[in-house]
């Protein structure tokens, strides 16, 4: 009896194993839940709230996939992820997708087999130090002790500026946000380094945030954006419309407000080619018509999830800068539904 | 009369292979055997199906690319242009700092703990009880994080040792306490005979090795003039001079020179930098081993026979001579095969430096290399390669010494 049941166990995760690299959209379809990797926590992008909901802008992305797939946004199993676990928590298959501030870069694209549908945050990486430590330029940072996350693009990109600047620097390896923060306001390092949105969510978070100052040097460039694993296209495909989806909806002022009257039909083709009255894009995809209308009607357009989660009337407080619509000077920009 | 019965008959059936014995054990075996095998076959066939699937192939190139990151404690030139090869060596030197110091700390506590919990003095042997039960059943992970968690917090920042701060260095302005880390004074060689200091070290550390070897000479020459004579000749004077002169002449030829650690800039310079991360390991390793170590003691203590005790005590011997002397070499017979295990635990729970971020080998290689590189299993191998090396390494060396306390039975 002990035999079978291990042999079938066996058997099964041989099975599920095997499987782990195809078909993520009828895996995620039969289980009905999105299992999505997430930050162990970073107020703003992926944090839980005080009743223990995960909300956020990178969780917002999760809960669209969810709503496009399943129809229901709420139906996401997160799984917090720190900078070391999340490649091989996506590799071996134990999440669907990651939406995880992660650069997007050519090694994680094509040495370590991911796929990155897009890019939901242009960031670069910057420096917080104490106000009274009187530090202007990063240039002044000779023999700081800098707290940074292990197993990230940052701990490279540190590397390569105080070695290229010819400064010494003392790193003390961290593995959470969370942790970064306790000790850099112990005062067990001078600096605090990661990406410039993720210092400004972190000192959002601080009792002072105005005794900390962000660096003017951004020593990167960070594009952050979800990503699944290579070879599974049609679920890559899922994802990637699913963010392009949020970021049209912006551009043609589709709203969480005005989505029900506009998915009655309007005269904008492409309105009506998102919201699946017309055209039969959904289907294509493998989804409902509707998919697009519920992953916008999860947490509203990417603007407001920007606004909602990170933007300037909320503690963190980021200017849209760089992820401006294309149409307002940004680089946000999705390709054409059609 | 005589009756004969016939011959067996020489055919072979094959229910004998199940219920004749002369057989059966030599079936189960083969079975058995099939069945390792296929097992084995099915690890390695999923893992080479797994990793064609994720279009990964197996190669330990990427020990030679350079690794990118730096490494803060560093006992061999490092830089981030370095290899990964040398972040894993980086690595593996720090694992053996921490196990090595962690082993020495835990046999001296757990023997002081282990002989004071067997004293007649309730106090003492009670506060001996609270110290074992209290890091024996308390998670070493826990220990290791509360003790960096009171170094980070519980100690005053660098800056505060500037002129006008709050804190100041102790034992004469040499060593100051900070929640980086301890900063004590160093020693410097100022003209070394060869270019690379860890061989100047090294050339010192010899001469140490040499001078305890001719100690050893001389002790041995005493044993048998105390047993050819029965007076033992001083030979203290000499053993102290042989340890001190000719270490001293080599560090003094060297140039050796003091260097105390003074506040520049963000952080204290010069002398030996021992960190909140390395402190911590190190203790928490050292306090929660050696509270097994302290029932191990104890147990071998307990384990010899109280007449020993009492013949000594008869012969005149005073308690603690009677300890030294009569019962605690007959207890390293029962102590040690366990004590290995002890020290085998502390090496292996050493990975757990990740929690406090003390780059050890698990940091390095099996944590940041492996997330750089996507090298996991390759990462991985290596990794429990090295330490079952190191495992076997240890309990290999301290077998022999094993063999060596034992009784001699001729």
């Amino acid at each position: 009896m002990k035999k079978s049941v291990l042999l079938g166990a066996m058997t099964v995760a041989g099975l599920a194993a095997g499987a782990a690299g195809a078909a993520t959209l009828d895996d995620v379809k039969a289980r009905g839940t999105l299992n999505c990797g997430v930050t162990t926590g970073l107020t703003g992008f992926a944090a839980p709230d005080a009743n223990g909901v995960w909300e956020g802008f990178d969780v917002g992305v999760c809960r669209a996939v969810a709503a496009a797939v399943l129809g229901d946004p709420m139906a996401v199993e997160f799984v917090p992820t720190t900078g070391q676990t999340r490649f091989t928590a996506l590799a071996s298959g134990e999440i669907d997708m990651l939406a995880r501030n992660t650069t997007w870069t050519f090694s994680r694209d094509v040495d370590l087999k991911f796929t990155f549908v897009g890019v939901n945050y242009y960031d670069g990486q910057g420096f917080m130090v104490p106000r009274d430590l009187g530090v202007s330029s990063a240039k002044d940072l000779d023999g700081a002790t800098v707290c940074i996350q292990t197993g990230t693009t940052t701990e490279l990109n540190l590397a390569d500026y105080f070695r290229t600047n010819n400064i010494s620097y003392e790193p003390v390896p961290i593995e959470t946000n969370a942790e970064a923060q306790q000790q850099y306001l112990a005062g067990a390092c001078d600096v605090y380094t990661t990406d410039a949105s993720g210092l400004a969510a972190t000192r959002a978070t601080f009792e002072n945030p105005g005794d900390h100052v962000l660096l003017p040097e951004i020593v990167s460039k960070e594009p952050l954006g979800p990503l699944v694993r290579h070879g599974d296209d049609e679920w890559g495909d899922v994802v990637r419309w699913t963010l392009n989806a949020l970021i049209t909806a912006e551009e043609l002022n589709v709203s969480s407000a005005n989505i029900e009257e506009l998915s009655a039909g309007t005269n904008n083709p492409e309105i009506n080619r998102l919201l699946g009255t017309e055209g039969e894009l959904g289907a294509m995809l493998g989804l409902d018509a509707d998919w697009a209308k519920n992953a916008i009607m999860a947490g509203g357009n990417y603007g407001e999830l920007f606004e909602k989660n990170i933007g300037e009337n909320t503690p963190i407080g980021l200017a849209r800068g760089l992820n401006a619509q294309w149409t307002d000077g940004g680089l946000i920009y999705s390709p054409p539904f059609r | 009369m005589t009756t004969l019965t016939d011959p067996p008959k020489a055919g072979f059936r094959l229910s004998q292979l199940i219920y004749d014995t002369r057989y059966r054990s030599i079936t189960i075996q083969v079975i058995a055997m099939i069945l390792v095998v296929l097992g084995l076959y099915w690890l390695v066939n999923n893992t080479i199906q797994n990793l064609a699937a994720l279009g990964k192939d197996f190669d330990f190139g990427f020990l030679s690319q350079p690794a990118g990151y730096d490494i803060n404690q560093r006992l061999v030139e490092y830089t981030s242009q370095s290899t990964h090869g040398s972040a894993a060596f980086v690595g593996i030197l720090n694992t053996l700092l921490v196990a090595f110091l962690g082993c020495i700390l835990a046999t001296i506590l757990g023997v002081i703990a282990g002989v004071l919990r067997l004293s007649k003095n309730w106090i003492v042997n009670k506060l001996m009880a609270v110290y074992v039960e209290g890091f024996r059943n308390v998670p070493l992970l826990l220990w290791i994080i509360a003790i960096f968690a009171l170094m980070t917090e519980g100690m005053p920042q660098p800056r505060d040792f500037k002129v006008g701060g709050d804190a100041a260095m102790i034992l004469g302005e040499s060593v100051a306490v900070t929640n980086r880390g301890v900063y004590v004074p160093g020693v410097v060689l100022e003209n070394g005979w060869f270019a690379n200091p860890a061989v100047n070290w090294l050339v010192i550390i010899g001469t140490l090795i040499v001078s305890l070897f001719v100690i050893r000479l001389i002790r041995r020459r005493a044993d048998r003039i105390q047993e050819a004579t029965g007076v033992r000749p001083t030979t203290w004077w000499q053993q102290l001079a042989l340890l001190i002169v000719p270490a001293g002449l080599v560090l003094f030829l060297m140039g050796a020179a003091m260097q105390y650690p003074y506040i520049r800039g963000f952080n204290f310079t010069d002398g030996i930098h021992l960190r909140n991360s390395l402190i911590a390991l190190w203790l928490a390793l050292s306090l929660y081993t050696g509270a097994f170590i302290a029932e191990i003691v104890r147990a071998g203590i307990l384990a010899i026979s109280k007449g020993q005790s009492e013949a000594a005590a008869a012969l005149g011997l005073r308690p603690s001579r009677t300890m030294n002397l009569v019962i605690l070499p007959q207890a390293m017979r029962v102590i040690i095969p366990p004590l290995i295990s002890q020290y085998l635990n502390l090496t292996k729970n050493s990975s757990l430096a990740i929690a406090v971020g003390y780059m050890d080998v698990r940091s390095t290689l099996g944590g940041i290399t492996i997330n750089q590189t996507g090298r996991e299993l390759e990462g991985m191998l290596l990794l429990g390669a090295f330490y079952l090396v190191l495992s076997l390494l240890i309990s290999g060396v301290m077998n022999v010494y094993n063999n060596r306390t034992q009784l001699k039975e001729r």
